[in-house]
């Protein structure tokens, strides 16, 4: 391997000096080899196997994914319910985190107060902790319905019914907007001021501004962003595992709590495998297709020097 | 004139904003001394009456374990895998931004493409192999990858970092008789504290409040860290008793909040460099 690549563009003689980068970068190395790259392509060979934990894997085809999609009810709708989740969260909390960041960016005074405070949602937000608070804030009987009664308006069945269950925790997300904020934030510093003097000189109003000189300035952090944010989102368990228990009727069972179910309570990691790498496939396919219009809407500084 | 209103505008907004955002924390202090029922039952935000028996009888937990045996726990996971994670990503960055060795490119093309690689997808492989290492239900399964620099964010972050530094220093220290790794922990290291700052803040973060792994590859009572320890006492009763359980939320992610006021330059500072998520 090494005096594979050793022997590729430069034809100079390697002096063992050359391998001293090699040296210091072996953890990364073993640690990719036995803890990335060995896990990623296992769980491709385990998808197509019947693997009972204690036994040992048999080639079965492509029969876990036969059964993923035509046998297992569960499956197609934890599918459905990520995807939903992800569409709604992210460009969410990527919204508000620009309308905030925006805002911040006016030149207040105490700007730094309030990033903090909206940031401390992004530092807490995945733990247990907050999880069960936001179970029992969204109560049936908890303190949000009790305000809603207080002014007048309806209460709200958040947790008991398919369609607000889903609102309750991607309400959760979108809470954690700070983090992406904070990025918002730096990128909008950077927009060279100059440009909306000329632009001011030119006549154009706030909007106009915002629309062609603010929004084109930022679109790689913007790009950025929602690439990582769906990547996290499609992955999600905590929230959806601790506050409604994928319930009810499975309106919000994501692919990563079935991924828990049958590879870590029946222990069927053959076809936990299977549901790992579909769920890589959304992954890919997202981030691709974020990848493909990104030439549409990215703009680069420099030329998209990727 | 119109400027003034504007700006009244954004603090009145922001206001309502920050309100929003803080009040199921502002909720849930209050409600670590206030009764079960009241919880369940008032609309109050300051309780009738100030008890602390939520977090005396919270803290004793399930069973026989109580909540010092959590935080002992966690702090046992957490505090290596924070220290193994800085010293093998650092090293690792300092390999890819000082030196010139055969498959750089290649390796470096590769460690930045598993930014990308789900969790979820390596997650059974790996727990086999920590089976079969007979190292389940200890804290191994967390060491083990910050041991071998698994945190691709980290290296990334610090590479940048140390780009930023001028390689005239490496030479001089060369050339004064350093070696490699005097030059990286004598010379460098105290150069970038910062960023390392930030990645063992972030890596303190993200181990403390892991909820999926810590299910996966702990199974002990007795090992449980925080978040398995909440999770325990929303599933034995079965009235969940709100009030010890938010008194024990609250404890558990103190550390958290008075390590981020302390160290907020940090994390924003993480964040807008390398883009990593909060």
């Amino acid at each position: 391997m090494i005096a594979q690549t050793g022997s590729g563009p430069h034809k100079k003689k390697l002096k063992p000096k050359d391998f001293r980068g090699l040296l210091i970068i072996s953890p990364w190395i073993i640690g990719f080899l036995f803890l990335q790259l060995y896990p990623f392509l296992a769980s491709l060979y385990y998808s197509f196997t019947r693997y009972n934990i204690l036994g040992k894997p048999e080639f079965t085809g492509l029969s876990n994914y036969v059964r993923l999609f035509t046998i297992d009810p569960d499956f197609k709708k934890s599918i459905i319910v990520t995807l939903k989740y992800a569409a709604i969260s992210v460009p969410a909390k990527l919204l508000f985190a620009l309308i905030i960041a925006l805002i911040l960016n006016m030149k207040l005074r105490g700007i730094n107060l309030f990033r903090t405070i909206y940031y401390i949602p992004s530092i807490l937000g995945g733990s247990v902790a907050v999880s069960a608070l936001w179970k029992l804030l969204f109560m049936s009987d908890g303190i949000i319905n009790k305000m809603l009664v207080q002014v007048h308006l309806p209460p709200v069945n958040w947790l008991g019914s398919p369609g607000w269950a889903m609102v309750t925790i991607c309400l959760l997300q979108v809470w954690q907007f700070g983090s992406s904020m904070v990025l918002f934030l730096a990128a909008l510093k950077q927009i060279p001021q100059d440009l909306y003097e000329a632009a001011a000189i030119d006549g154009a109003g706030r909007l106009k501004c915002f629309f062609t000189i603010t929004l084109p300035m930022i679109t790689s952090i913007v790009f950025f962003n929602l690439i990582m944010q769906s990547i996290n989102a499609l992955q999600n368990f905590t929230s959806a595992f601790v506050i409604t228990n994928g319930g009810p009727l499975k309106s919000t069972y994501l692919i990563g709590m079935k991924l828990y179910t049958e590879g870590f309570s029946n222990f069927k990691m053959g076809y936990a495998s299977a549901i790992s790498w579909v769920l890589f496939g959304i992954i890919l396919v997202f981030t691709l297709m974020i990848f493909k219009s990104s030439d549409a809407w990215v703009y680069y500084e420099d030329g998209g020097d990727f | 004139m119109k400027r003034r209103t504007n700006h009244v505008v954004a603090y009145v907004l922001l206001f309502l904003v920050g309100l929003a955002i803080t009040f199921p924390f502002i909720w849930m202090v209050f409600a670590c001394f206030k009764t079960n029922a009241e919880i369940l039952g008032s609309t109050a935000l300051l309780p009738s009456s100030w008890s602390f028996s939520a977090f005396k009888n919270g803290w004793k937990g399930v069973g026989q374990i109580t909540f010092a045996t959590y935080f002992v726990n966690t702090f046992v996971m957490v505090l290596p895998t924070v220290a193994l994670t800085v010293l093998s990503c650092s090293f690792v960055a300092f390999g890819f931004a000082r030196f010139r060795f055969p498959g750089k490119k290649l390796f470096f093309a590769l460690m930045i493409s598993t930014l990308m690689l789900p969790n979820s997808v390596i997650i059974i492989p790996r727990y086999l192999i920590f089976n079969k290492m007979g190292i389940l239900n200890t804290y191994w399964p967390f060491y083990l990858p910050a041991l071998f620099g698994c945190f691709p964010f980290f290296i990334f972050m610090i590479v940048q970092f140390l780009r930023g530094i001028p390689r005239e220093l490496d030479e001089a220290a060369y050339i004064d008789g350093c070696t490699a790794i005097g030059l990286y922990g004598r010379i460098l290291v105290p150069l970038i504290k910062p960023a390392l700052f930030s990645a063992g803040l972030f890596q303190f973060m993200w181990t403390w409040n892991d909820f999926f792994d810590s299910l996966i590859y702990i199974s002990t009572v007795k090992k449980f860290p925080l978040s398995l320890g909440l999770r325990a006492s929303m599933d034995t009763a079965s009235q969940v008793q709100w009030d010890k359980l938010m008194a024990m939320s609250l404890v558990s992610i103190l550390p958290l909040m008075i390590l981020f006021f302390f160290a907020q330059k940090y994390f924003v500072e993480g964040i807008s460099t390398t883009g990593i998520k909060g």
